[in-house]
């Protein structure tokens, strides 16, 4: 039995966001597009960029480093010399910038600060303010616990989670999925850049790009059934996602390859890599091949033998979602390393 | 009806003397950061049906999903939470609607007909309705909610003060907040006070017995009578509702059963008349089976009312079937809404939309004829 007459304010809304993202998002939204593979056409460009001295001071990672990493990788995905060259592509002067982390793992498995901190400063080169980037994950205390500085207010780059503002009331539906969306995506930005870890999951078998979205809605608990298909590839499917994701960074300086998405020491490497895409299917199908061959080079049977097979990188590629490209034979796939 | 509120954010922890003014939950709109989170150590519990696995896992024995939930994660209820290797319930006493409501909106038309019920709810479910009315805090998360602190022994007061002779556990899924509901229970049965429990009966035995076994009545949502819609529409099973029916007929506990009939998804004759089948072979011919009727929600905004004629197709079926309690439900003023004596016919409850009108029934009979009349009628 209902509990309430409830007022449907959540209809009224879901009609002027839906509005009001598109106007918001405009070209952007075009540019997004451009960035992603055409059918039958481009390929899906993804690069995996290491550097092997990356914790050169120590156990941490170093953040000249880290800084370079990040240049390495993206001069190579948009084929610039400089830089800022990159980074006029993915953004404009006067866009909001939100960067969606991933800290679920502790301060062992999530998200690199240093990794984020080079991003942001390469986002304000670009002619971002800073008081225009956000950086963001569901749970604030969580992003704190890994080693994120809260920050919020004044002209500084914004830093904490979606509890701290909550979800739209209006749900967005795609498929199976009818969720609320953080209004840190809706309501301070214009470009979503994803910067995931790449790390085995128990029930999906890996999570990367794709799967980071389930940190942007208020169930992420509803879509984890059957190894998370078709929910993965529908959550990306939602307007106020597709409309903003512009850039998917894969944090893989550490990477676990079993026991994910939690830290378990004895299943974590140091990969010392960043994979960096627009297309966040061709993203995932590279990260899944390289935990592949850590398992078996582990001694750990494959995906598919363990029942796990991350098979909402197919159906994110399909006829319904045109997510992305699964097909190794339309990326573009390119190595670079940091000297 | 005494309405606490319009809104179901607004908690009703307002009874004279107890907390003193109704107090407004309602989130703060502004898409700007509010302050930290508050700890939520008060409303923690361990988890009480479940088991530990290798790596910090654990597996959920509350419900048949039996979810395994790795260190840090949350079932698909997602109000249970492991925290290194042990389970924890985070909605006990979070209480994020209260309520109080006549007994028949439940609806419970053979427990205390014309009594109020105090009805709280925490977040969370452990299934996914497509056609969820109370969808903003059942598919919630219980931080995504907003929720005050009301433990056992205060709502037990409240309902006592509020001349509630039950509490009423309902709207959201009560099953995932099991610990606190028995707790509550408790709580109530030793200030006089009873339970009762709305439920979509998809619990594990163990759970359901020990659970549902402190409640004085039990009313079941059967979303429908066949597994398809169970996995479309509901995201769970039929076969382990079906058991904890015949559970709780084993059990003694007196239940009811609501059947929402939702156009071209579970209305065909065929399904009304398995299901009627399946009730008086298994449960008998007394149990109270409501069809109620369906408004477009959540998901399911594709699809008309139905029908107040399906309504009556529906209860011939069954009554056909050997029911002798069938109701419509959520149509304010239709003669199915009354309790008739299934030998003379006559009149003995008349209701109309959630209040009783007339209640005729002495010491569990009919007065015309003397036909007992099963239920609980009288506190
Ligand atoms: S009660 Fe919740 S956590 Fe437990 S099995 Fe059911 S859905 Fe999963």
């Amino acid at each position: 039995m209902r509990k309430g007459h409830l007022e449907n304010r959540r209809e009224f809304l879901t009609g002027c966001l839906a509005g009001a993202a598109a106007l918001a998002c405009g070209d952007g939204l075009l540019q997004a597009e451009a960035m992603r593979p055409q059918p039958r056409e481009a390929k899906s460009k993804v690069v995996v960029a290491h550097d092997a001295l990356l914790r050169r001071s120590g156990a941490g990672v170093d953040p000249a480093r880290a800084l370079a990493l990040l240049d390495r990788a993206m001069q190579a995905l948009c084929a610039e010399s400089e830089p800022a060259g990159c980074w006029r592509k993915i953004v404009r002067p006067g866009q909001r910038v939100a960067i969606k982390v991933n800290t679920l793992g502790g301060r062992g498995l999530s998200t690199n600060v240093q990794l984020v901190d080079a991003l942001c400063e390469r986002l304000q080169s670009a002619g971002v303010r800073a008081q225009d980037i956000v950086i963001f994950d569901r749970d604030t205390a969580e992003m704190e616990h890994t080693g994120f500085r809260i920050r919020t207010g004044g002209n500084q780059v914004q830093c904490f989670g979606t509890d701290r503002v909550g979800y739209e009331d209006s749900l967005s539906r795609f498929g199976s999925v009818g969720s609320r969306v953080s209004k840190i995506l809706t309501r301070q930005c214009d470009v979503l850049i994803n910067v995931p870890v790449l790390k085995d999951h128990d029930g999906a078998g890996i999570t990367a790009a794709l799967k980071n979205m389930y940190g942007v809605i208020h169930n992420p608990n509803k879509c984890h059934p059957n190894g998370c298909n078709p929910y993965v590839a529908d959550v990306n499917m939602l307007t106020e996602i597709r409309s903003r994701a512009r850039l998917h960074i894969c944090d893989a300086t550490t990477a676990c390859y079993e026991g994910g998405p939690g830290f378990k020491p004895q299943f974590a490497w140091h990969e010392n890599a960043l994979l960096v895409s627009a297309d966040p299917v061709a993203l995932d199908h590279t990260a899944w091949q390289m935990i592949e061959r850590k398992r078996a080079e582990k001694g750990l049977s494959t995906l598919e033998a363990d029942g796990r097979p991350p098979r909402y990188i197919a159906t994110a590629a399909d006829a319904a979602h045109r997510l992305g490209t699964n097909d190794p034979r339309r990326m573009d796939l390119s190595e670079v390393r940091v000297a | 009806m005494q309405p606490i509120d319009r809104r179901s954010f607004l908690l009703c922890a307002a009874s004279a003397g107890m907390v003193g003014s109704i107090r407004c939950l309602a989130g703060s709109p502004a898409a700007w950061p509010a302050a930290a989170s508050p700890d939520d150590s008060r409303y923690r519990r361990e988890a009480q049906f479940y088991q530990k696995l290798a790596n910090r896992k654990i597996k959920c024995k509350l419900c048949p999903r039996e979810c395994i939930v790795g260190d840090k994660e949350r079932g698909y209820c997602g109000v249970r939470e492991n925290r290194g290797g042990t389970y924890y319930t985070l909605v006990h006493s979070r209480v994020c609607a209260a309520h109080i409501d006549p007994i028949e909106k439940k609806p419970l038309f053979h427990y205390l007909p014309g009594t109020l019920a105090f009805s709280v709810a925490t977040a969370g479910c452990n299934v996914d309705c497509k056609f969820c009315q109370n969808w903003d805090i059942s598919q919630s998360r219980p931080e995504q909610v907003p929720a005050n602190y009301l433990p056992p022994q205060t709502i037990a007061a409240l309902a006592a003060q509020n001349h509630c002779p039950t509490i009423a556990y309902t709207y959201s899924e009560p099953a995932v907040f099991s610990e606190f509901l028995m707790d509550t229970a408790d709580a109530g049965h030793q200030a006089g006070i009873r339970s009762v429990a709305i439920s979509n009966g998809y619990l594990q035995d163990e759970a359901l017995r020990a659970a549902y076994g402190k409640m004085d009545a039990v009313k079941i949502d059967l979303k429908a009578f066949s597994q398809g819609f169970y996995r479309d529409v509901v995201g769970g099973e039929l076969k382990p509702v079906l058991d904890s029916l015949v559970t709780l007929r084993k059990m003694n506990k007196w239940t009811e059963i609501v059947y929402l009939v939702v156009p071209t998804l579970n209305d065909g004759d065929q399904e009304f008349r398995s299901l009627a089948g399946w009730i008086r072979t298994n449960l008998g011919g007394e149990v109270p089976l409501h069809f109620t009727q369906f408004h477009p929600d959540y998901l399911l905004r594709n699809l008309p009312i139905t029908p107040v004629s399906t309504l009556e197709r529906a209860k011939a079926i069954a009554e056909g079937e050997g029911l002798h309690y069938v109701y419509i439900g959520n149509v304010p003023g239709h003669p199915g809404q009354h309790t008739y004596c299934p030998r003379c016919r006559k009149v003995l409850v008349a209701r109309t939309g959630f209040e009783v009108r007339q209640m005729l029934i002495r010491k569990g009979g009919c007065p015309f004829c003397g036909q007992r009349i099963p239920g609980v009628w009288h506190s």
